[in-house]
């Protein structure tokens, strides 16, 4: 494999050809700052605010679009970088509502993290921010327009990750915005409720409804489909209160749809579901222990063999566990007929 | 080899030639025409032929009549003259002067076209057809050695000693940046693909210009010509031309102008006869300033919106479909054939060292002469405003030009010096752009032009980047409050650190250049800024929030002209011969009282 | 959706090929049949390019000339060039709108007019310029205007 070389901030890095001098400060650990760039992207150049200096190039480029070549020179800390981003952060700011100790993206916000490393202390622009709608009409997220700044990953990821294109840039301009065919709620377009947009918003636009900061997390497999998606699930005070893919597993790269989003915690909190084995004695189901229910289950099993049985597994097995149920099937039982009700 | 056949353009016999540009069509043109071929018939003049020609670009002289071969040119024509002229000028031969061109200083009636100062100080090698043959006739742009170049091109000379030629010539781009028009053709041949693409950018969204507007209806082959070199030069096979739907007559006529070429043989699978093919395609745009920029350009034609793209990679690597694309202006294109035919050494004759060749303007605003303007490189701008426009009208002092459009910057009366080159217009804050050259005059405000460019460019951003989408918004505000009288002084400052922080960081050529008339604006007229705040005072009484209108009593008679003529009835009578009341609550400044008073008996503060 | 019109819609499709870079060509025939682009439209003209109909939505707001509401049965036009604004094109849109009691962008209650700016329309040289139904009206004046408007009342 061949390497470039290149030098950001007097540090000699290598990377390998097509990396992108984000991608490459990132990798070495400097930070650039940036809302528009997002690792499962295309560079879109939209925000302005990872501009560096490369020596021999003649403007300030920006470091999610540029390539990187053999020698490269970036800087990312010059005055000059910093002074155009903190007046593209100006303009943002004078556009963007202040309200961040009552917003819900409080500490979690991309834009404060940029405003805060380029040392803003107070907003130098007029207000331009206008009153704008907020469509809650989805069931799972709102959209709040008001917080938006229109740095596309929605929009990028609708097209680009789940090929939907539910929401685009509708007007140009200062008139943009995110929405729809014909400009209508979420609820009444071809948006699937994936979530994946509200995963990559920046700032409190696309937010999931009744989310609370989690205590701790734990990683699991979703239960709805095969596919086995790892999940995060934010837990606080022993209940599932946010979920959100792993970047680490390769069976999702960190997606995850409808389901797993946003139908895991309202089932597995739910007051019917069945947490031990019932047993009906006397036309009464009764609790019992997994021990005697299990029992019960072998010594009936045992009865039969052959074409008179048929297993059907379920889809919200993981697919280890579906193939442990064949397994079971076909070399204890000896049967053939296996089925299986993917179909949710 | 084919040969190309040849006709002579119809010398000797008498033709009235009717001007079919936008500007003299919006003013009956087409009836015009009928109404001579009627009365040509009626009287039997067999000997005189009625045809037409596209624009001459002296459009404001328009309807516009040149009779050929004298070579009388009539301006203003219109239906009811049309007999007068038949009967005056080809029954009795008596040539009609109540009709010739009237030169505005002097007064004096030149018949001749030749003789009229506007084309008399001109230069006309790029427009060298445009008004002199009909448009809609290959035989007649043919009969002016047409297509001879590509012909030359396909059979003698290889892409390299055709890009090398156009080096020579030291040819710039003419849409606005001046790139070397070799060099991107260069770029483009050396980049290795399967398939390339050639695109004529017709979108001529300038406020303000008409160059390619008036190409494109009067000369449309020699653009086509053009291409047809660029695609031989750069490999590329297919063409697009791109052209505002804005321009109907342009685009017809260039629908109608490749079918000629293609049923000719110099379009189409094996061009003349040669291995090279070329197919080109019109695009309509569909009303986006933004789409001058080669990557909204391409954005636009792959049906997409039209917001630019980082650059690199740039159009001539990776353009259309993402294959190389070569991108020149119309009037890049047009120039092609006659450095070919004459060499890039004799057009490199023309022009200063660095900048060679002609240049176009559209010459408009407050001049007497408007109209298309080509002028070697280097002339001077008060060249083109006094001996070719003919100065400013009804005596007022020339305040500005605006050149570039909303890219580009005022230069004040003090610069009139400056010669025609990209540099010089770069280092004084504006750019040459496309060529749209706005003449300003002392009822014009500066302010208010600046609040003018910012709204264009506000409305026409694209809105994918920050400094352009919020900036001009930003921008725009502060002026709109400067100009209603709401301004702060540091609203100056603010003003001046929001455009150089745009120019800088801006995605695209048109952030980029947006703050350019607020800049030179800025620089060059910062008093006219400072009244506007400090004194709520606009000395050109343009800005409305500013100004207010007042009867002088002792001047008023009370004649009511003014009554009549004010919109919204903010003006009454207070009785016979006695002065005019103005409503102060009603008025809403629109100047209309102030313009029809012939006694000085309105004052505007 | 009644026939005849998926009938019309169908007849324009059928002149293109199913690419993506006609979209804007579509769009442009559509609204020159139906003097805007009905939802519909939009609807039938993704399924027949494969895309989304908020993809074709999105261009179709991105460029001014279409428009996605009808429009009068007079569409006045009136050009902001920059010759036009120093020869009196504010005070020409002015006297527009108040005689139309519309704002640019607007279509008055009866339907007879709509009111639009366009970027220059090349005309530079008659400014200010005004263009009715696509015909250009240059040199514009207030008595011009007024003649122009009482003559069609």
């Amino acid at each position: 494999m061949n390497y470039l070389r290149l030098n950001i901030n007097s540090r000699e890095i290598k990377v390998k050809p097509g990396t992108t001098v984000l991608q490459a400060a990132q990798a070495s650990g400097t930070y650039i700052p940036t809302l528009c760039a997002d690792p499962d992207l295309k560079p879109h150049g939209g925000c302005r605010l990872c501009i560096v200096e490369v020596k021999g190039m003649r403007n300030m480029p920006t470091a999610c679009t540029t390539i990187v070549s053999e020698d490269m020179v970036v800087n990312t800390e010059t005055e000059a970088v910093h002074k155009e981003r903190r007046s593209v952060i100006d303009l943002i700011i004078a556009d963007h509502p202040m309200d961040c100790l009552t917003c819900i993206k409080n500490q979690r916000c991309e834009l404060q993290d940029v405003a805060a490393y380029l040392g803003i202390t107070e907003r130098n622009l007029p207000r331009t921010i206008k009153q704008k709608p907020i469509d809650d009409s989805n069931p799972f997220f709102t959209f709040n327009h008001n917080y938006c700044i229109l740095c596309q990953r929605c929009t990028r990821t609708c097209d680009e990750i789940t090929g939907v294109n539910a929401i685009e840039i509708i007007n140009r301009g200062y008139n943009s915005k995110v929405s729809t065919f014909g400009d209508k709620p979420l609820m009444e377009s071809i948006c699937k409720s994936c979530g994946e947009c509200v995963a990559r918003c920046p700032v409190a636009a696309l937010v999931a409804k009744n989310s609370i900061m989690p205590t701790s997390k734990i990683e699991t497999t979703c239960p709805y489909c095969g596919v086995g998606c790892m999940m995060e699930l934010g837990i606080r005070n022993g209940k599932i209160v946010s979920v959100e893919g792993s970047r680490s597993s390769q069976a999702n790269n960190g997606r995850l749809c409808v389901k797993g989003r946003y139908g895991i915690a309202d089932f597995v909190q739910h007051p019917e579901r069945l947490v031990q084995p019932l047993l009906r004695k006397s036309n009464t189901l009764i609790e019992t222990s997994w021990e005697e229910a299990l029992n019960i289950v072998a010594q009936k099993l045992s009865a039969y063999s052959g074409d008179q049985i048929a297993v059907i597994a379920s889809a919200k097995c993981t697919n280890e566990d579906n193939y442990i149920v064949q397994k079971f099937a076909r070399s204890v039982l000896g049967t053939n007929n296996i089925d299986h009700c993917a179909r949710l | 080899m084919a040969k190309i056949k040849t006709s002579k353009l119809s010398a000797g016999q008498r033709t009235v030639f009717l001007c079919h540009g936008t500007g003299c069509v919006s003013n009956e043109a087409f009836a015009i025409r009928k109404a001579f071929e009627k009365s040509i018939e009626r009287l039997q003049l067999t000997d005189i032929k009625v045809d037409f020609t596209g624009c001459h670009g002296f459009c404001e002289q328009g309807p516009i009549v040149f009779v050929q071969p004298e070579g009388i040119f009539y301006a203003h024509v219109s239906l009811d003259d049309v007999e007068e002229i038949v009967y005056s000028h080809f029954r009795d031969n008596k040539p009609l002067e109540r009709l010739m061109y009237k030169d505005p200083s002097s007064s004096e009636i030149v018949p001749y076209f030749k003789d009229i100062n506007f084309y008399k100080k001109q230069r006309h090698i790029v427009l060298r057809n445009c008004g002199r043959i009909n448009p809609e006739r290959i035989e007649d742009y043919i009969a002016t050695d047409g297509y001879q170049a590509l012909q030359k091109v396909l059979f003698s000379m290889t892409p390299h000693q055709v890009i090398d030629e156009v080096k020579i010539s030291g040819l710039r781009g003419r849409g606005g940046a001046g790139f070397p028009t070799a060099t991107k053709w260069q770029f483009c041949h050396d980049a290795p693909s399967d398939k390339k693409y050639l695109i004529c950018n017709a979108d001529e969204g300038d406020p303000g210009a008409f160059m390619d507007r008036s190409m494109m209806e009067g000369d449309p082959h020699s653009v086509i010509e053009g291409m047809a070199i660029a695609a031989y030069a750069t490999g590329a096979t297919e063409g697009y031309i791109y052209i505002r739907a804005e321009y109907p007559l342009a685009v017809n006529r260039t629908k109608f102008a490749i079918k000629e070429a293609e049923e000719r043989g110099f379009l189409g699978k094996n061009i003349l006869g040669s291995d090279f093919s070329l197919k080109i395609h019109i695009k309509e745009g569909a009303g986006a300033f933004v789409c001058g920029e080669e990557t909204a350009l391409i954005a636009s034609i792959e049906g997409r919106r039209g917001m630019p793209s980082s650059r690199p990679p740039f159009p001539t690597q990776s353009g259309l479909w993402g294959k190389p694309t070569n991108i020149n202006n119309v009037k890049t294109l047009a120039t092609v054939p006659l450095i070919i035919l004459h060499g890039g050494k004799s057009y490199s004759q023309t022009g200063t060292e660095k900048n060679r060749g002609t240049s176009i303007f559209a010459l408009t605003g407050k001049i007497n002469c408007m109209g298309l303007v080509e002028v070697p490189m280097g002339t001077k701008l008060a060249d083109i405003i006094f001996d070719i426009g003919g100065g400013i009208p009804n005596g007022k002092k020339l305040k500005a030009v605006q050149t570039g459009g909303p890219s580009g910057g005022c230069l004040p009366a003090n610069m009139i010096n400056l010669p025609v080159e990209y540099e010089a217009f770069a280092n004084a804050g504006s750019i040459m752009g496309s060529g749209g050259m706005v003449v300003m005059d002392e009822d014009t405000c500066m302010v208010d032009v600046a609040r003018f460019f910012i709204s264009f460019t506000q409305s026409e951003s694209c809105g994918k980047c920050v400094p352009c989408r919020l900036g001009t918004k930003q921008m725009l505000n502060i002026l709109e409050n400067i100009c209603q009288g709401r301004g702060n002084i540091t609203d100056i400052d603010l003003l001046q650190n929001l455009a150089q922080s745009i120019k800088v960081s801006s995605l695209c050529g048109l952030g980029q250049t947006a703050p350019n008339p607020v800049l030179t604006t800025l620089s060059y007229f910062r008093d006219e800024y400072e009244e506007h705040i400090n004194d709520r005072r606009c000395r050109a009484a343009v800005c409305t929030g500013l100004v207010t209108y007042s009867i002088i009593a002792e001047k008023c008679p009370g004649c009511g002209l003014c009554i009549r003529e004010c919109p919204v009835q903010a003006v009454t009578s207070s009785g016979k011969k006695k002065p005019v009341i103005l409503d102060q609550s009603k008025c809403t400044k629109c100047g209309a009282c102030f313009n029809i008073c012939r006694l000085g008996a309105i004052a505007v503060k | 959706m009644n026939s005849a019109f998926t009938r019309e819609i169908n007849s324009i499709l059928s002149d293109f090929s199913q690419e993506r870079g006609n979209l804007i060509p579509i769009l442009q025939h559509v609204q020159e049949k139906f003097g805007y682009l009905p939802e519909e439209a939009i609807q039938a003209i993704a399924d027949f390019l494969h895309v989304s109909s908020s993809t074709v939505y999105s261009v179709s707001t991105f460029y001014t000339q279409f428009k996605l509401t009808p429009l009068g049965e007079e569409v006045v036009k009136i050009c902001r060039g920059t010759a036009c604004h120093v020869r009196g094109g504010p005070t020409l849109q002015r006297d527009i709108e108040r005689r139309l009691s519309i704002k640019p962008g607007e279509t008055t209650k009866d339907m007879k007019y709509s009111l639009e700016t366009v970027a220059c329309v090349g005309a530079c040289a008659l400014a200010p310029v005004m263009i009715v139904n696509n015909r250009v009206y240059g040199k514009m004046t207030p008595k011009k205007v007024a003649e122009l408007f009482n003559g069609k009342n």
